[in-house]
């Protein structure tokens, strides 16, 4: 890969005498939708937090676009922070804003635009993910888990990020919300040119949109390439997990 | 290159630059000119916020076409043109009227709510009732938890603050009574004082401030994470569980705080009688054995389990009330302290009549 949006080197993580990651490495390219898989407690969630500056490493090096992460002032920090998007695994929404609201937050934080045209962007958005109108003025305890998730997902986009960060975005919804998360992903991603870095359990997302997978196993990427090229590993949890009843469901095989 | 360029030629508006949301609040859109073309080969970058400024232009000129687009930039623009919003009036404002609907709500709500917290009390007066009659039923050990959490851990300032009290009402009362050499009243009027109003009135105040919030913010987070469901679903009535031990605790717990504020309020009245007036405190105490009725301590402990219930029933019922999100559980939190102190000096007020009624 010529120039990597995302490049992780040497990365490790220690929680006390628990090693996460050691001598972990990774490259996203522009433009693709990424997903990173690994069972559980393999670091996936650690991975993406660390990888957007919420949590610090022991040890290595990440790059976002072409700008250190870590060991950098808080102004460049924070102009680095605008270009990418995260949606959390519940949504994250703020409980006491409104979704619109929520969607309005980072323009109002981290951009200086006029009231009614935040107000018709953040509109935009909300519609974009699909959402109808009259969840707009609803507080997030008010929506279903599918809706919230789909609103923190409206929210990440709002400031129109080159990368978002989803994390678990279609874990708890039905097959049908789920489908069209996956559907909603790939349509931003071709009309924004989004990178996605996705952290799922979600076969079907896999096999749906995801250009490459990465595998998180053995404290370090284990593996990445495209679904097909992963089946051929000799490993034992990925041939479980691919290789699983799910994983052939989800291919269309019996 | 920064910042986006407008440039009418030809009856055609060209537009360049960055088009997206760092710039797009900056655009000035030209007043004047006809345009009949929108031409975008020379837009550098185009977000979402780009495609709308297009659009808005080009319906602002009577829907002109839009040319020179990309392939992408093109599907950006169709995917904004599908998901505009439509154009939402803002509410109309009748400031007088709103305030007589809030008003009638306000009225409304509270009504429904004395209702809804008097059915609570008699489901828990119920519920203790029908443990009485098969104690096993009763969870011994989160009683005996709460018991400690309410009360013995209340202990400190709650003979704190009803010994500085004492201190307080001996000084006032004692330089007013020099004036008139009645020094020795100053134990009549420290003895009443704490012993019917001051140390129940003032416990249940700091009991009000410690358990019932911590009631409602404990239920209510169980609330928030459907452990109530859960329970519920088990079989189990929350108000078996969770709110009886609770209630009962304090019930049990109060009326032993109420004395020990008693005796830390007379002894820092003692105190002060004797520092301030030389009343000695073996004067002192036999001036209150011998003028001070037993009713005036009665009086102060019939209070105690009263309140106790007000604000256990108080701290409960709140906590049952929390909505799904963290703000209403703030907010039931808060209303539960405001509610069981208001609600316990109004019962002390009603007490009040009471006890001069019957001559007490």
């Amino acid at each position: 890969m010529d120039d990597p949006v995302i490049r992780v080197r040497g990365l490790a993580t220690r929680f006390g005498d628990h090693v996460v990651h050691e001598g972990l490495d990774l490259d996203v390219g522009r433009g693709e939708i990424l997903g990173v898989i690994g069972g559980s407690g393999t670091g996936k969630s650690v991975l993406l937090r660390q990888i957007v500056g919420l949590l610090e490493p022991a040890e290595g090096e990440i790059e976002v676009l072409g700008q250190p992460v870590r060991d950098t002032s808080p102004e460049e920090f924070r102009d680095l922070r605008r270009r990418w998007g995260v949606m959390f695994q519940g949504g994250a929404l703020f409980s006491s804003l409104s979704v619109r609201e929520n969607v309005e937050a980072p323009m109002r934080e981290q951009m200086d635009l006029p009231d009614d045209l935040r107000r018709k962007l953040a509109a935009i958005k909300v519609r974009m993910v699909g959402l109808p109108d009259d969840a707009m003025d609803k507080p997030p305890s008010a929506l279903s888990g599918g809706m919230r998730k789909r609103a923190g997902f409206a929210r990440a986009i709002a400031l129109d990020p080159e990368i978002v960060f989803l994390d678990e975005p279609t874990a708890g919804l039905d097959p049908i919300g789920a489908a069209a998360l996956d559907v909603l992903v790939r349509q931003l991603r071709d009309a924004l040119g989004l990178t996605v870095f996705l952290v799922t359990h979600d076969l079907d997302t896999l096999h749906a949109i995801c250009d490459r997978v990465a595998v998180l196993a053995e404290r370090r990427v284990l593996a990445t390439g495209t679904l097909d090229e992963l089946r051929d590993l000799r490993h034992e949890w990925l041939q479980a997990y691919l290789g699983g009843p799910r994983g052939r469901a989800a291919r269309g095989e019996p | 290159m920064s910042g986006i360029d407008l440039r009418i030629a030809d009856g055609t508006l060209h537009l360049s630059g960055d088009l997206s949301i760092a710039h797009v609040g900056t655009v000035a859109a030209p007043e004047d000119g006809t345009v009949a073309r929108i031409e975008l080969s020379q837009v550098a970058r185009l977000d979402t916020a780009g495609a709308w400024l297009v659009l808005d232009l080009a319906q602002r000129f009577g829907d002109v076409p839009v040319s020179g687009a990309t392939a992408p930039q093109n599907d950006l623009i169709e995917t904004v043109r599908r998901n505009l919003p439509p154009d939402v009036q803002p509410p109309e404002r009748h400031t007088l009227r709103n305030l007589l609907i809030r008003l009638g709500h306000a009225v409304w709500d509270t009504g429904r709510e004395a209702l809804a917290l008097t059915a609570f009390l008699g489901q828990v007066v119920a519920e203790i009732l029908r443990l009485l009659r098969h104690p096993g039923r009763l969870r011994v050990t989160s009683m005996v938890h709460h018991m400690q959490a309410t009360g013995l851990d209340a202990v400190p300032i709650v003979v704190l603050m009803s010994f500085l009290i004492g201190v307080v009402v001996a000084f006032q009362g004692s330089t007013q009574l020099e004036q008139f050499g009645a020094e020795i009243f100053v134990v009549d009027l420290i003895a009443i004082s704490v012993l019917r109003e001051l140390g129940i009135l003032l416990t249940a105040i700091i009991v009000a401030g410690r358990s019932a919030s911590a009631f409602t913010a404990a239920i209510g987070s169980m609330k928030m994470r459907e452990e109530i469901d859960a329970l519920r679903a088990l079989g189990l009535d929350p108000i078996t569980v969770l709110v009886a031990p609770r209630i009962l605790a304090l019930v049990l717990m109060l009326p032993i705080l109420c004395i020990l504020a008693n005796v830390a309020g007379l002894t820092g009245g003692a105190m002060m009688a004797w520092m301030d007036l030389g009343i000695a405190p073996a004067a002192f105490a036999e001036r209150i054995a011998t003028q001070i009725g037993p009713w005036h301590l009665a009086v102060g402990l019939i209070k105690a389990p009263v309140f106790a219930l007000i604000v256990g029933v108080v701290g409960c019922r709140n906590g049952l009330r929390v909505g799904g999100d963290a703000e209403s559980l703030g907010a039931q939190t808060s209303a539960a302290v405001v509610a069981s102190i208001f609600l316990v000096i109004v019962a002390d007020a009603v007490f009040s009549v009471f006890f001069a009624v019957v001559g007490v």
